[in-house]
């Protein structure tokens, strides 16, 4: 799945990184807590969080993941979308909560980590 | 000492969190650009991210201090907190001390130290209650 489509599917708005609307993404994770996202995500490439903070952007990158998505209509100030940028992460921000993002991008074919038959 | 060494010193405030994980961030931009292998790179800046948080929500910051030679890549930090009492017990999954505004802003899920165990080479903690915590990571390049 590209960048753009999550943005399509979610109906979100794409707040930094128009040059990565193109990067290709399998697997996503969802959760507000930075501590379990880095002890946990193994080669996700999405964060979806209602986390609104510095850190989320940069655990994302610390974890070499490429696209942050904040639920909730959660919109980051120039700050968060400053480190986004230093980092080469794309960042949206979309009005659905978290349960229902993740199943949107869920049923549209993005997976957890793990194979589907393995979760 | 080898012939071929690199260091670098942090300073981390300790109240500032919109700060914390930005030192992490600069070393981990580093070791990209010294073209280490993305192993490599992923296991250090975990392990830094994490210590580097730990001393911004648990010691009131402190400094670290980066050591790149030929063998290996060491990261020291150390913070004039307030110590670690049991640091068998601090090891352990899920043991935290962090109050709910730590967890508030997405951490203190006492995932870290042994995260930190796991994706470096080598950990130490030297910790005396009352003084401070030093933390010493070494993650070995591959040859
Ligand atoms: N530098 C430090 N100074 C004082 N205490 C520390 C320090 N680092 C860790 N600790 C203690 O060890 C505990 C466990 O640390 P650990 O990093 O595993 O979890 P956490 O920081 O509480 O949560 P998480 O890392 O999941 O966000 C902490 O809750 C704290 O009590
Ligand atoms: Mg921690």
């Amino acid at each position: 799945m590209l960048i753009r489509e999550i943005r399509d599917i979610l109906n979100a708005e794409l707040l930094e990184g128009e040059h990565l609307l193109d990067t290709e993404v399998h697997t996503a994770c969802g959760s507000d807590m930075m501590s379990d996202v880095l002890a946990y995500v193994k080669d996700q490439s999405v964060l979806i969080t209602g986390l609104l903070n510095q850190q989320a952007i940069r655990t994302a990158a610390m974890m070499d993941m490429v696209c942050v998505i904040f639920v909730r209509g959660k919109r980051p100030g120039e700050d968060i979308l400053q480190v986004a940028r230093e980092n080469g992460i794309a960042v949206m921000t979309t009005k659905h909560r978290m349960f229902t993002t993740c199943g949107m991008l869920y049923a549209a074919g993005l997976n957890g980590g793990l194979k589907r038959d393995e979760q | 000492m080898s012939s071929n060494s690199l260091h670098y010193h942090y300073v981390v405030p300790g109240d500032d969190f919109t700060q914390a994980g930005k030192a992490s961030s600069a070393v981990k931009q580093i070791l990209k650009q010294l073209g280490f292998n993305p192993q490599t790179i992923r296991k250090m800046s975990i392990s830094l991210y994490e210590g580097e948080i730990n001393m911004v929500i648990h010691a009131g910051g402190g400094e670290i201090d980066v050591d790149i030679d030929d063998e290996k890549i060491t990261a020291v930090l150390t913070d004039r907190g307030p110590g670690i009492e049991d640091v068998e017990l601090a090891m352990q999954d899920g043991w935290s001390t962090a109050s709910e505004q730590v967890r508030g802003l997405g951490f203190g899920a006492g995932m870290g130290l042994p995260n930190m165990k796991k994706y470096s080479d080598e950990l130490k903690i030297d910790t005396e209650v009352g003084k401070g915590t030093t933390v010493t990571i070494v993650v070995k390049l591959a040859s």
